[in-house]
């Protein structure tokens, strides 16, 4: 995992500092809130409907256990005793106090990290593949270009105040686990006819209001021009991008009006100008980058084929949660685990103090004291070996972490909604915990299978509702609370959008409408066939009649 | 309103007649980029000193064959979060190798001198009470940087493998 | 009743008859005309200016069973609190 030098310390020291300052300036009156409010924002502070809310970054979801001890700290001292992981990589804290905000950001600076551009106008955490160096079906570690990326993005002097907010995503997978296609730009790793490793560079995707899916701009670019290319891109955006409506502000509205051919011709004419400049990345710089991610040192075993088995027959428990949790490893006789963050009784992707001590440990004891945060909510212990496996569940279960249900019905993301947001028409926690609730029984979870439901209570799509097999927008109607649907979503690396079932449903009825979606899934899909599978086949018009008659 | 410039409070020579229907026979002055596409030839045969006005819609290409006429570019700033001057001023110097002053107008706050020094401003018209001390807090806020950009700050790569 | 966050902790307080401020709905003041509703806004644009509170607008509650209810359940939320229970 990247280690800070003094270099990167320094600046997020420094950064504490200032903003201490700029605290210290509001709190004494000399700030407005207009005034402070973008400070504040750079730094990831927000007011939401209840308090202040503060987003700290986790870089391509990796997380040390130290860090993960110190999360836990500043919930403790700082909030209440608990955070919430995001579909962005980062954690939020919903209660902090302005006055208490310098000193936590100090002591998360202790363990390097912060919460610089986790809001504003500005180039965003870079995200990645939760499974990044251990997946088998990898090509190359993404992680250290997200590095690279990260300390190019950070106080960028000329993409600071860029007309919208600015996403990149990174995958070194051929299965995109980082939605890339759905990101302002997206970077898939793959080899060109000379066997060399580059990037596809895909811009313009992005959900919220108006959502896209990405165009390729370039179908391979050498690792040298990383940095000189996406200033390229940038730059374009900066000065033509639209600044009169904030709803057309992001780079996908731009690359859909002057379309995907002009948009190429003016990042490569601007590229051509600076390309073989100051940003060319040399191969040191890579390599010296490389060298934090070199593998740890793993134990030379087989695959625990039959111990496992065994295992798995005499616990069904047990088994339940190797079959929906696990993911392969790169390295024989080792795991991934996933670690659902959607138990029946935490509001998805929230983990208490208690629970992050815990993991800090777990981490310790079983994966190389490291962790990762995935856009699902959910957390990884990406290093664990097959022989542990059955001891960590044990643990994991005391803790209520160990829900079978990673990539199942009740793996639902829903961002926080009105329960905390200040943007939020509806809500989307009580709902996500109703689904979970209709839909306990064990068998027929499995025999619902591969199912991402996402909610999003508002337009800005913070819980991917685009992009879920069944996806879930909270509206405001006439004061009450609507769900509306959309069915076929998907971020992998066949993107979709979801197409809208009709008109939306009241509160007290929309659990209904999943069930009915998902009897009409159950009558009319073939053999072995994922709910996206056969909507992709069979169209809206069951689903529709399903759920609206067939008037 | 003060103008800081190299870290000093200087007066402004310079008047602003990019909104006055007649130009003033005599003195330094900012104009707007329609006047200067207007009058052109008549304003380089001043003496007087020249600087013009970009509105944050007015890329610095219109100007770029032009640039030797002007002692000032001044580039506006409507809010301080439209950063396209961002962008101008790096053309501007590393492009289109603009070596005079270049003043930054407008919603210029405290927190983006930086920012905008980093770019290749050297001069800002800030509404400060205390424009020196201000400039001496931004300009010591952030020591270290990673991007190059269009001021001699070395970026951290070179500092990593230089030594 | 006048709805509104603190600058320091940023917690939801209301504006009470003394012009000061509560983090108990019951203990804010409610305007029953649009004059009375109009100088609670005053104090409290004044609480905003001086740096104490930050936003504070007017919402319309009901009074069911002796109880403070704000009629949109935005606000309904905003005054009590999430929805969902706070995780311990
Ligand atoms: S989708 Fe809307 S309601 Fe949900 S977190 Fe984002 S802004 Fe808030």
């Amino acid at each position: 995992m990247y280690r800070y030098d003094e270099f990167d310390a320094r600046l997020v020291t420094e950064r504490v500092e200032q903003f201490r300052r700029q605290a210290q300036r509001r709190l004494s009156g000399e700030l407005t809130e207009d005034q402070f409010k973008p400070l504040r924002l750079m730094n990831g502070l927000y007011l939401q409907l209840h308090a202040y809310m503060m987003r700290i970054n986790i870089p391509y979801g990796a997380l040390s256990s130290k860090q993960m001890r110190q999360l836990a700290h500043i919930a403790r001292t700082y909030d209440k005793g608990y955070g919430h992981f995001t579909t962005r990589q980062n954690i939020q804290y919903n209660w902090i106090q302005l006055k208490n905000v310098p000193d936590a950001l100090a002591d998360l600076a202790a363990v390097e990290m912060h919460g610089i551009q986790s809001s504003g106008n500005c180039i965003r955490n870079t995200t990645s593949d939760q499974y990044a160096g251990v997946a088998r079906d990898e090509l190359e570690d993404p992680r250290v270009y997200c590095e690279i990326i990260r300390q190019w993005s950070t106080l960028h002097p000329e993409f600071s105040f860029l007309p919208r907010k600015f996403k990149i995503a990174v995958t070194g997978s051929p299965n995109d686990r980082a939605a890339v296609k759905l990101h302002d730009i997206g970077l898939r790793m793959h080899q060109n006819e000379q066997g060399k490793t580059g990037f596809e560079v895909i811009v313009g995707g992005g959900q919220g209001r108006t959502p896209f899916v990405g165009k390729t701009i370039r179908d391979w670019l050498a690792p040298e021009h990383l940095l000189s290319y996406l200033e390229a891109i940038l730059r374009v955006y900066n000065l033509d991008g639209r600044r009169d409506n904030k709803y057309k502000a992001r780079i996908k509205i731009l690359v859909h009006q002057i379309g995907t051919d002009e948009f190429r011709r003016l990042v490569d004419t601007e590229w051509q100008q600076i390309k073989d400049g100051a940003l060319n990345l040399p191969q040191s710089e890579i390599d010296r980058i490389n060298a934090y991610f070199t593998p740890p040192a793993y134990a030379q075993i087989d695959d625990e084929t039959e111990s496992l088995n065994e295992q798995r027959t005499q616990n069904p428990a047990f088994d339940a949660w190797v079959q929906a949790n696990l993911a392969e490893h790169k390295v024989s006789g080792y795991s991934i685990v996933n670690i659902s963050l959607k138990s029946p009784k935490l509001p998805p992707g929230d983990v208490t103090a208690v629970q992050m001590d815990a993991l800090a440990d777990l981490a310790d004891e079983y994966s190389f004291s490291e962790l990762r945060v995935n856009h699902r909510q959910n957390l990884v212990l990406a290093d664990v070996p097959q022989k542990d496996l059955l001891s960590l569940w044990t643990k994991l279960i005391e803790l209520d972490l160990a829900t079978p249900n990673i990539g199942l019905i009740s793996d639902i993301i829903a961002c926080p909604g009105l329960d905390y947001c200040a943007l939020a028409n509806a809500r989307s926690i009580p709902l996500a915990q109703e689904i979970h609730q209709r839909f306990q029984d064990i068998d027929k979870v499995h025999d619902i299978g591969e199912l991402t439901i996402n909610i999003s209570g508002c337009m800005n799509a913070c819980g991917h509702h685009h992009v879920g097999h069944i996806g879930i927008l909270g509206v405001d109607k006439r004061g009450k609370e609507f769900y509306q649907f959309t069915l076929g979503g998907s971020s992998d690396q066949n993107a979709s959008l979801g197409d809208r079932t009709g008109k939306g449903f009241p509160a007290d009825e929309a659990v209904n409408a999943v069930e009915k979606i998902l009897n009409t899934y159950i009558m009319v899909r073939n053999d072995g066939e994922r709910f996206l599978e056969t909507y992709r086949r069979v169209g809206m018009k069951p689903f529709k009649e399903a759920l609206y008659g067939s008037a | 309103m003060v103008l800081l410039k190299n870290g000093t409070v200087e007066t402004d020579l310079y008047t602003d007649v990019s909104s006055a229907d007649k130009l003033p026979e005599k003195g330094a002055i900012l104009v707007s980029l329609t006047q200067w596409q207007d009058q052109g030839d008549a304003l380089t045969k001043r003496l007087d000193a020249l600087g013009i006005v970009l509105q944050s819609d007015e890329k610095p290409e219109h100007i770029a064959n032009d640039l030797a006429h002007f002692d000032v570019i001044a580039l506006e700033f409507p809010t301080f979060n439209d950063g396209r001057a961002y962008s101008y001023a790096r053309l501007l110097r590393e492009r289109y190798n603009y070596q005079g002053e270049l003043r930054a107008v407008g919603d210029v706050l405290l927190e983006q001198l930086h920012f905008m020094h980093r770019v290749g401003f050297n001069s800002f018209n800030i509404q400060s009470k205390n424009a020196i001390k201000d400039w001496e807090v931004a300009a010591a806020d952030i020591s270290i940087w990673y991007q190059p950009s269009s001021d001699n700050r070395t970026p951290v790569i070179k500092l990593r493998h230089d030594n | 009743m006048i709805i509104a966050n603190t600058l320091a902790d940023g917690f939801v307080v209301f504006l009470t008859e003394a012009h000061s401020w509560t983090n108990d709905i019951t203990k804010g003041a409610v305007a029953e005309t649009d004059e009375q509703a109009e100088s609670l806004l005053t104090a409290a644009k004044q609480a905003e200016q001086t740096n104490v509170v930050i936003d504070p607008y007017l919402i319309p509650i009901n009074i069911e069973d002796g109880l403070r209810k704000p009629t949109e359940y935005r606000e309904y939320i905003r005054a009590t609190g999430p929805t969902v229970p706070i995780p311990s």
